[in-house]
């Protein structure tokens, strides 16, 4: 990067280390931080998208509904996450395939599942083969999104589910007798009203997304574990310009630290907001507020 | 999981840009980035190593546009038979077991001999624990001798647990292990080498022998006219050429 | 070959015991649900193990945080911070390279660097400190009116600790001790994904799950007997502290006692 950096052969103490941490493969890892902040910026808001379904599903008068809602809240409490995350993906991945097969090739003589084999015809591969890399790029990181969301969902549906609880029931009481029907009850006094009582959940929920986001790493996504793996590893002279031993204690020591600063300022963040949410709110600490300010 | 395409960070690079314009096809080549110098990550991030000049050399006789993604190793056959990338590159030995899920070129490298590095010569090869990279032959090799396996997801790995002591030596291609051997004064060559597999080749679909054919008929013309055996003493020193 | 000769091979494979080597094709349903059954050991031996010698540390860190004294209540605050505020993996990870430090120093930490003792350190430490956050929480929610009881009765220092004290911490934490409990054995799948190497092929459940699932290329057999067992785990586990959930509560009228509700508030 820096012109002095032609032969790091010579170079010894800053000087080198500066040069060292502006190769592009340093480059590419300062970017995978960028990854994982993406998949947290999609992910949040698409989960919070599923948990509310779910949690709507659990409160449905339709009974499969209902049904559904709950056994899809309830299972993240049996099953370790990691199992969706490694199953997730690929069963979405050989379902659209399967769907799109039965779309675009009717006539295809042989079973889809071979022995070993899933077999699709080549019109049904997603991405299709022919595709540029940033379609199969982008195509990995969708699926990865979507099973964190689905894992998520299932957490956030919990906590909204409990939330919606929370609402004191007077004040659906209230609006029925202003003549709202259930559907406009729901809207407008149950939803404005649930997050302060969901807020608590929510963070404790984004905490534990920020810790997972290093199994993207199992879902194949080049992330900072890495290239933390990789830069980490001892190289040796003959393939590399800058000869190091093992070194990956001190990148995950980078990591470490990066994810103890992440969670510290979430923390922050949420304590702010829930001080606002509180505003006005039939809380203690709405009430709190209200006495701190007479 | 492994499904998924791992994302790679390259760029595509066509093997020779005047060819490129000349002819739509784009071949996706699997490799792993991990096992220099068959193919290793630069220190620009990019793949590098005899595969990769290997590679562009054969796409560029093949008339093919060439893109290179890098993929794990414990998934790299069951992501080339669902079309995440059209060839596997990736310093794999030809053998029976991989030959009925997968298609092989002829070989470009003459059968390779694996070799043991350990930190003494004293170390129990029969016995004792050795490492290998998941889903070798050099594994299964181990599994079926006395010796105790330790198995791990990288070439890399294998060697800082010899380094740590975690294990008593390693079993990988002489040439992986070579230059271990030459730059590390505690790192040594022991016992005999072992001789496993049918030389390196590309990895095909079964259902592509299209494309087997253009990479064959590149493979002969670089053996024909001596390229293949620079490209072997350039980058695999001490390996036989043809 | 037969389910039962599948059962003589495999079922205890995870700890070394039958065949040594793994299927490798024509892949069962019995061969799957044994061999991933066979690790499941490994993750009960880690949640149980984890969780027992967790409790005392937990405790003492739970004091420690609401200690007056700042020697006492600092290293305690920290170490409540890191576990509690890094990704596992990433713990793991570095556990495993810094055990491999300390080996260079001393042979005492040669069995460190397995799975079976290094993992284990990790994920005690990790729950310790969840654990401890919880247990703390407790300890400040004791009611005054049982402590200034504790005093008329001329009860203090350590009995006052162990006789009311500690009992009412317990009673009040049991509850978000039961979720640390079931999502500290779901965090133990974690365990061969992350630095620490499998030992001639014995890992986990997970571990055989990932096998197969690569070897078939079909998620929808493994992934859910692994599913399968660790629902029968979780409860197991309900079970279990449930009933000391009830022994915890029995001087307690009926409605008064806290139930059980098990709510995915603490993970990884």
């Amino acid at each position: 990067m820096f012109s002095y950096c032609t032969d790091p052969s010579t170079l010894s103490g800053l000087t080198w280390l500066s040069c060292y941490l502006t190769t592009g493969k340093h480059i590419a890892f300062y970017a995978s931080f960028g990854t994982v902040m993406l998949l947290l910026a999609i992910t949040a808001p698409a989960a919070l998208t599923f948990g509310f379904l779910g949690a709507m599903a659990a409160r449905s008068h339709i009974a499969p509904l209902r049904w559904i809602g709950k056994i899809y809240t309830a299972m993240v409490r049996g099953i370790p996450d990691i199992a969706f995350f490694l199953f997730v993906p690929i069963a979405l991945d050989q379902g659209l395939e399967y769907l799109r097969h039965r779309w675009k090739c009717p006539d295809w003589g042989e079973a889809v599942r071979q022995g070993n084999d899933f077999v699709v015809c080549a019109e049904a591969k997603l991405p299709l083969s022919t595709a540029p890399q940033w379609v199969h790029e982008g195509y990995g990181f969708t699926l990865a999104v979507l099973a964190f969301a689905f894992v998520f969902g299932a957490f956030a549906a919990n906590v909204l589910y409990g939330a919606m609880q929370a609402v004191p029931k007077a004040q659906i009481e209230t609006a029925a007798a202003y003549g709202m029907t259930q559907r406009q009850s729901f809207w407008r006094i149950l939803v404005p009203q649930m997050w302060v009582y969901a807020l608590p959940g929510l963070s404790n929920l984004w905490q534990i997304l920020v810790k997972a986001t290093p199994l993207l790493f199992l879902l194949g996504i080049e992330d900072i574990v890495y290239w933390a793996r990789e830069l980490g590893g001892s190289k040796t002279a003959r393939f590399s310009d800058y000869p190091h031993g093992d070194w990956r204690m001190w990148y995950f020591l980078g990591l470490l630290v990066f994810y103890l600063l992440l969670t510290w300022l979430s923390e922050k963040g949420f304590s702010r907001l829930m001080t606002r949410l509180s505003h006005g709110q039939a809380t203690m600490a709405g009430e709190a507020q209200r006495k701190a300010a007479a | 999981m492994k499904k998924l395409l791992l994302a790679t960070a390259l760029t595509a690079i066509s093997a020779s840009a005047a060819f490129a314009a000349g002819h739509g096809t784009t071949i996706r080549m699997g490799t792993e980035g991990a096992y220099p110098p068959y193919n290793f990550l630069n220190d620009a991030g990019e793949v590098d190593g005899f595969e990769r000049e290997l590679g562009d050399e054969l796409c560029a006789r093949a008339e093919l546009t060439c893109e290179w993604v890098t993929n794990e190793w414990d998934s790299i056959i069951p992501n080339l038979v669902s079309g995440n990338y059209d060839t596997i590159i990736a310093g794999m030995s030809i053998t029976d077991e991989r030959d009925e899920v997968i298609d092989f070129t002829q070989n470009y490298t003459q059968p390779d001999p694996s070799a043991f590095l350990a930190m003494s010569d004293s170390v129990d090869l029969e016995g004792g624990v050795i490492a290998a990279q998941t889903g070798t032959i050099q594994a299964s090799f181990i599994a079926s001798t006395g010796a105790t396996l330790l198995e791990f997801a990288t070439p890399d790995e294998t060697i800082a647990a010899v380094r740590n002591g975690e294990v008593d030596a390693v079993l990988a291609d002489k040439g992986f292990l070579e230059p271990f051997d030459a730059e590390n004064a505690d790192l040594m060559f022991v016992g005999d080498d072992v001789l496993l597999g049918g030389g390196i080749g590309m990895g095909i679909r079964e259902s592509d022998p299209e494309l087997k054919a253009k990479f064959d008929a590149a493979i002969q013309s670089m053996k024909d006219d001596g390229t293949l055996n620079a490209l072997i003493e350039k980058w695999l020193p001490g390996s036989a050429t043809f | 070959m037969s389910c039962t000769e599948t059962i003589q091979d495999y079922a205890l494979r995870s700890i070394g015991f039958g065949e040594r080597l793994l299927p490798r094709s024509d892949f069962t349903l019995c061969e799957q649900f044994v061999l991933i059954g066979s690790g499941l050991i490994w993750n009960v031996y880690f949640g149980a193990f984890a969780l027992i010698f967790g409790f005392f540390l937990a405790t003492a860190v739970a004091l420690g945080k609401a200690s007056p004294n700042a020697a006492l209540r600092k290293p305690a605050e920290w170490f409540i911070f890191v576990f509690r505020g890094s990704p596992l993996f990433i713990q793991f990870f570095l556990a495993y390279f810094f055990f491999i430090q300390l080996k260079a120093l001393s042979s005492f930490f040669d069995p460190f660097t397995s799975a079976w003792l290094g993992a284990l350190v990790v994920l005690f430490l990790n729950t310790s400190a969840y654990a401890g956050e919880i247990f703390y929480g407790a300890l400040r929610s004791v009611p005054k009116g049982d402590l200034e009881a504790a005093d008329a009765y001329g009860l203090s220092g350590w009995t006052k600790f162990r006789r009311v004290t500690w009992p009412t911490m317990l009673r009040l934490a049991w509850p978000s001790y039961t979720n640390e409990a079931i999502f500290l054995f779901h965090a133990t799948t974690l365990v061969f994904f992350a630095g620490f190497p499998a030992f001639q092929q014995r890992g986990d459940a997970l571990y055989y799950a990932q096998y197969f699932a690569d070897k078939t290329f079909n998620p929808f057999i493994p992934y859910p007997i692994v599913a399968f067992y660790f629902i029968l785990l979780t409860l197991s586990v309900i079970a279990v502290f449930g009933t000391i959930n009830r022994r915890l509560n029995r001087h307690l009228v009926a409605v008064d006692r806290p139930k059980l509700r098990v709510r995915p508030n603490l993970l990884r």
